[in-house]
């Protein structure tokens, strides 16, 4: 157990949903379903215009290895093959499913045979799950291991941290059972000795359901961590709770720890269980926009406003709408967008919550660096930039943010500070292909 | 539909802005100017005011004529004329202090390009420039009525103890000096304020106080005297901890702060000045690049390069 425990900031909590109990949403009139909600090659549609497809059906199938096939939630007909421009910036096929209302097919899933690793990678593989508490990583690539005797602790993170968002949180209480049944089938296919489920202590709930569940199981424990953000990032979470450090450019598996998402376990072991694959998911809706916040159960594809207007629409003109939670969630443009399968939360900001505070200049107080939870130097590093100096920003290893965003919450002058590490990583990233070359050069 | 606004994380920032900073550092400033006036009358509000206004006006001014945006607002200047003014004797010419003021903000903060970018201190420096220019002015000491003639610095200097001021006196700033360094017990409540906002950490003030401690202690110059005297505590508390002109981590701020206590007991013991606070801070300050540099906080697990 790690003694030290590595600087976050308090953030607001805002949980105000964690005892809404997650609703369904009416099967929305359309959906519009991304091929790519993961990072790695996009799934190949399978469909064509025209087609009926069923709940649960295969729309795209994996593309390779780093890849991850894509269901539908939705029964009815495929109106058109899009080209969706994505929030990240790239432009993927979309299966646009207008729906019939009949919800054909669920409950109808036969449960894949896993009887050893190599059966489990590829029924994790088939579900469709990926990270769904984070980036979106393919998840059988996580924990396709190549040699299972390396890997010691698995951590369950049920951290979440950010502010407003309870729909882990609902997980661990409405489907624990999932959860120990994820934590069985860690243990018997990976080989795992010892898992942690971690928790913030502002959700003493499950804290208390897995305290219990899991008592007299000498391979689990639960982790009780100070609610302190960002103490789900991966990072942390695994020094925090194993002492251990992640090496730059490093994965988690290098130091023998695997971190999977609570909510992703629970996926994967209801494919398994049940053969129902990811095609829905529970999204908190939230923020000062909404009139009555709630989580909601919703088919993957379902457009934003369909969400919200469940939620009782808007109390007020909503000014930014997130992809997640307020510190590390992505903005949208418009309300078009589409719930994916890593979205764990909708939230609508009012306009003058959305406002963006005036930058002004940097005081040199050092609180970003007294804060960030990785020990970079925000201030130096945006001043490196601005200097156009790819080489101090190496040796300020600007690589290794993880774009928490603690430095700017807590700069007085409101430094871009998380933009800035971005463009300081992609000038880095250019300044290293071409080094090599200006090497051989000097040569 | 209207579009909505599109920026990157995070989407909510704390409440605490520079002005709120500048502000808080004005508060911890305030119980000291109590202790002025009471000492020394309200001739210290009126060098209060005169610097502070003249530091204010100083920066809206050289912004307007240089197009740079207004930072008034952040109070910073404020700051620099309260500390300013804070170093200066309660009977120093209004013209003195208005020229002070000018020097602090014009020369030594805007010059430099203005909030965070300035290298020195600009109240410490300013103080300086006028201790060379109005050398008369700068150390015609108000005396309260309770006491008698020098300062208590002056006073170890000479090696006449007997005329010390009594602790409690010190205590209270019931001596010669500066208008807004002797209240010792002001100064002390101001500095917990700071640090309890959690404006200033502690490694600064701690390092500065602790080093004039020990060494004035192994030297036998009456240390809690040495700590209670001249500009240190308003120096270690509010002119050490500036954020422009000192180091960002704590590492760094502990090194600035023996450098301080260290340069301010050479001068105090062996220079030709009884007080050595302002020059060790503007020492420190041209220190301060070169101390950051090594004291940088290591990225935890970053590569080997
Ligand atoms: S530098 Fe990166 S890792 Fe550090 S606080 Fe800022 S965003 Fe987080
Ligand atoms: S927190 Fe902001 S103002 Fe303070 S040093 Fe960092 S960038 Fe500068």
């Amino acid at each position: 157990m790690a003694g030290r425990k590595l600087p976050g900031i308090s953030v607001p909590h805002r949980k105000h949903t964690a005892e809404k109990i997650p609703r369904r949403l009416p099967v929305p009139p359309m959906v519009c379903i991304p091929v790519s909600m993961h990072i790695g090659a996009p799934a190949r549609p399978v469909v064509q215009v025209g087609d009926t497809v069923k709940v649960g059906q295969l729309i795209a199938e994996a593309d390779g290895a780093m890849s991850s096939p894509v269901y539908s939630g939705v029964s009815g007909k495929v109106k058109k093959i899009d080209d969706l421009l994505m929030s990240a910036g790239q432009r993927v096929p979309a299966v646009v499913i207008e729906t019939d209302g009949e919800q054909a097919g669920s409950g109808a899933f036969t449960a894949p045979c896993v009887s050893d690793f190599a059966t489990f990678i590829g029924a994790v593989r088939q579900s469709g799950v990926v990270g769904l508490g984070g980036a979106g990583f393919p998840t059988a690539v996580k924990l396709d291991v190549a040699d299972l005797s390396k890997l010691e602790t698995i951590i369950v993170n049920g951290a979440e941290c950010e502010p407003y968002i309870t729909s882990d949180t609902r997980t661990m209480i409405d489907d624990a059972e999932s959860v120990r049944g994820g934590v069985m089938l860690l243990r018997e296919y990976m080989k795992a000795k010892d898992i942690v489920i971690a928790v913030e202590k502002n959700k003493p709930r499950c804290i208390k359901i897995f305290s219990e569940m899991f008592r007299d199981d000498g391979h689990v424990r639960v982790a009780a961590l100070p609610a302190v953000y960002p103490q789900g990032a991966e990072k942390v979470l695994i020094y925090n709770t194993t002492g251990r450090l992640v090496p730059e450019g490093g994965l988690p598996i290098d130091i023998g720890v695997i971190v999977i998402n609570c909510t992703t376990l629970a996926a994967i072991e209801k494919y398994i269980r049940t053969g129902t694959p990811l095609y829905e998911k529970c999204v908190t809706v939230d923020g000062s926009a909404v009139a009555s916040p709630g989580n909601v159960i919703v088919p993957i594809g379902t457009p934003l406003r369909d969400v919200f207007a469940f939620c009782g629409g808007f109390s007020e003109r909503p000014g930014k709408v997130l992809y997640g939670g307020p510190m590390m969630g992505i903005a949208v443009p418009d309300l078009e967008q589409t719930v994916l399968k890593n979205t764990n939360a909708v939230l609508a900001l009012s306009a003058r919550e959305a406002e963006p505070p005036e930058e002004t200049a940097c005081i040199r107080c050092g609180r970003c660096m007294a804060r960030c939870p990785l020990r970079l130097s925000p201030a130096e590093i945006e001043s490196a930039y601005r200097r156009n100096r790819p080489d101090e920003l190496e040796a300020l290893r600007v690589g290794l943010c993880m774009e928490c965003g603690c430095c700017a919450y807590v700069c007085p002058a409101n430094r871009h500070l998380v933009q800035t590490n971005k463009l300081s990583k992609a000038l880095l990233r250019s300044y290293r292909a071409v080094k090599p070359a200006v090497k051989e050069e000097s040569a | 539909m209207s579009r909505m606004i599109v920026s990157v994380s995070p989407h909510i920032r704390d409440k605490t802005t520079t002005a709120v900073i500048m502000r808080d550092v004005l508060i911890a400033l305030f119980p000291a100017l109590i202790a002025a006036i009471l000492v020394f009358g309200w001739r210290s509000l009126l060098v209060t005011a005169v610097c502070v206004v003249s530091c204010m006006t100083g920066e809206w001014a050289f912004e307007k004529l240089t197009g740079r945006p207004n930072t008034v607002g952040d109070l910073s200047a404020a700051v620099t004329g309260v500390l300013l003014a804070y170093s200066l004797p309660a009977g120093i010419p209004v013209w003195q202090a208005v020229l002070g003021s000018l020097v602090a903000i014009a020369v030594v903060k805007q010059l430099f390009g203005g909030i965070g970018r300035n290298f020195a201190n600009p109240a410490v420096t300013a103080r300086i420039v006028m201790l060379l220019a109005f050398s008369e002015t700068m150390t015609a000491w108000v005396i309260p009525d309770a006491v008698s003639g020098a300062t208590p610095l002056a006073v170890l200097k000479g090696g006449d103890l007997q005329n010390l001021p009594g602790l409690l006196q010190m205590l209270l700033g019931v001596r010669g000096g500066c208008l807004g360094e002797t209240g010792a017990l002001a100064l002390l409540a101001g500095g917990a304020y700071l640090l309890i906002r959690r404006v200033i950490s502690w490694h600064t003030p701690a390092a500065f106080a602790g080093t004039v401690l020990l060494l004035t202690f192994l030297l036998g110059k009456q240390p809690v005297y040495q700590l209670m005297s001249g500009g240190l505590l308003l120096g270690a508390f509010f002119m050490a901890t500036d954020y422009s002109t000192t180091p960002m981590t704590n590492s760094g701020r502990l090194i600035f702060g023996v450098g301080c206590g260290l340069i301010t007991v050479l001068i105090r013991v062996w220079g030709n000045y009884p007080e050595g606070v302002s020059f060790s801070i503007l020492m420190m300050n041209i220190l301060t690049p070169y101390i950051a540099r090594f004291t940088r906080q290591r990225p935890l697990g970053g590569a080997k390069l």
